[in-house]
């Protein structure tokens, strides 16, 4: 049984390099996140934020640098001529860090045909062959900590977008990732609807569930978060305490950032 | 009007051809329209290109002259290429009919899959299904949901499209009534013929109406 570092970090990112034909999207992005940790990434429209996420959920591929969840390595750097610079590791490997990782998107991308409940069990059921009832139960809990009780036989399209995103942040609990991710959670959301996405991530972190949040919620990202990321053309521009982030950094692009957001 | 007492037995008869053929064309080209349009999205252009071909001989050319080369086909094969092999009337134009409706059906199954947003699938990767589960589990049942109404369209046609099994001499529902408009000297067979096939189309409307409505659970 391998020593189990408790201040080693359970995601590790390092000089992580994309790009989509000459567009380079992501330029040596870098950072780390501890176990209950919660990161929130800010930065402007085609920054990189997302892109950046869907590498690390394994949605899109990346060609240079090192990412490593929970100890294990997704890419190893490749030996041969030609290709990028690295290559992915085994399938096997790549299962269980998806596994270990969960992404709430955008727009909630539920899946229509089955109700509230059916969502959240087909994954424990069919990929970690959970019991039904111990499914189930797990189900029910998740829903009641989304203050979703009485929802379970509803179909997704009955419910408000922020419901509907609540049983999506359910879903991926469901699975016990270790780190959760978050895909501008409340983008597609009337406004009135944001407040009670926010309240149930917010809990989450008091929770200490291990979070990255890529988000357009100024307040909401130096509230809930450890530890800010400001991303600006593919590159991170500064990375700190939420403090330092939004109140102390001289940095020019953040502040003319910040200040749009303000006015907005 | 007693004439009908005579004429319904023997219409009766050819309309069980006609719903065999009509049935054993769905029981087959369903599957196999499932499968060539999921080869018609291969990434492989070896795979792609022989069905694209396939689907448009199928859809470019009559079906009467599909059931005429399979038929005529094999029987010249076994004839001169000395393959010991060749059709009945009958299995021909089971085997005409549902290659011709798969590539149909195929078609309808390939738009219904590719408007399934992306997003399912990437929910369904990340939750850690596989391929095969997230096509049969997810994606399959909402093709069904956006296929059935085009879907019945076309076995509204098939039941139609039966009677051109008469071009090799099976004895459907309309090559017997056209026998006896000449035994009768009068086109009424014609006609009753025609009320038959009203009439089956009418309860596979009802049919899928009901269907329509039992998958509108959701939206």
């Amino acid at each position: 049984m391998e020593n189990v570092n408790e201040s080693a970090p359970i995601l590790k990112v390092e000089h992580v390099k994309k790009s989509f034909g000459d567009l380079h999207v992501l330029k040596d992005i870098s950072f780390d996140l501890k176990a209950g940790e919660v990161l929130s990434i800010i930065g402007p429209s085609g920054s990189g934020k997302s892109t950046l996420l869907r590498c690390l959920t394994q949605l899109e591929t990346f060609e240079a640098g090192e990412v490593r969840v929970d100890g294990k390595d997704m890419v190893v750097p490749n030996t041969s001529a030609k290709g990028p610079a690295v290559k992915y590791a085994p399938a096997k490997t790549l299962r269980d860090i998806r596994l270990s990782t969960g992404l709430v998107f955008q727009n909630f991308n539920l899946f229509p045909h089955l109700t509230v409940l059916q969502n959240l069990t087909l994954a424990p059921i069919r990929v970690l062959h959970a019991s039904r009832e111990e499914s189930r139960a797990l189900g029910l809990r998740l829903l009641k900590q989304m203050g979703l009780e009485g929802k379970e036989k509803a179909y997704p399209c009955e419910l408000s977008g922020g419901q509907q995103q609540r049983v999506s942040i359910a879903r991926a609990l469901a699975l016990k990732p270790k780190i959760l991710f978050f895909d501008e959670p409340t983008s597609a959301l009337d406004p009135e609807l944001t407040g009670e996405v926010l309240k149930i991530i917010k809990k989450l972190a008091e929770d200490k569930m291990t979070m990255v949040i890529v988000t357009h919620e100024m307040a909401f990202a130096r509230d809930v978060a450890n530890k800010v990321l400001f991303m600006d053309q593919g590159v991170v521009v500064e990375q700190g305490t939420p403090d330092f982030v939004f109140n102390q950094s001289q940095n020019k692009r953040l502040s003319s950032f910040l200040e749009r957001f303000s006015r907005a | 009007m007693s004439d009908l007492s005579n004429l319904l037995p023997i219409l009766w008869g050819g309309f069980c051809t006609t719903l065999a053929i009509f049935g054993l064309t769905l029981l087959f080209s369903i599957p196999l329209g499932l499968l060539i349009a999921v080869l018609k999205m291969s990434k492989w252009r070896v795979v792609r290109y022989p069905v694209s071909f396939y689907i448009s001989v199928m859809r470019g050319t009559p079906l009467l002259l599909q059931i005429v080369a399979i038929y005529f086909g094999s029987y010249y094969l076994s004839e001169y290429a000395g393959v010991d092999f060749s059709f009945d009337r009958f299995p021909a134009v089971i085997v005409a009919f549902s290659i011709n409706y798969a590539a149909y059906f195929a078609e309808i199954f390939r738009g219904g899959i590719q408007s399934i947003p992306k997003g399912q699938y990437e929910a369904a990767y990340m939750l850690g299904m596989t391929r095969t589960q997230t096509f049969f589990r997810i994606i399959l049942p909402q093709v069904v949901k956006r296929v059935v109404p085009a879907s019945a369209n076309e076995v509204i046609t098939l039941v139609k499209d039966t009677s051109l099994a008469q071009v090799i001499a099976v004895t459907e529902l309309f090559a017997l009534a056209k026998k006896q408009q000449a035994a009768y000297a009068s086109i009424y067979p014609l006609f009753v013929a025609g009320v038959f096939y009203y009439v089956a189309n009418l309860l596979l409307s009802v049919l899928f109406a009901y269907v329509e409505r039992k998958l509108n659970y959701y939206k």
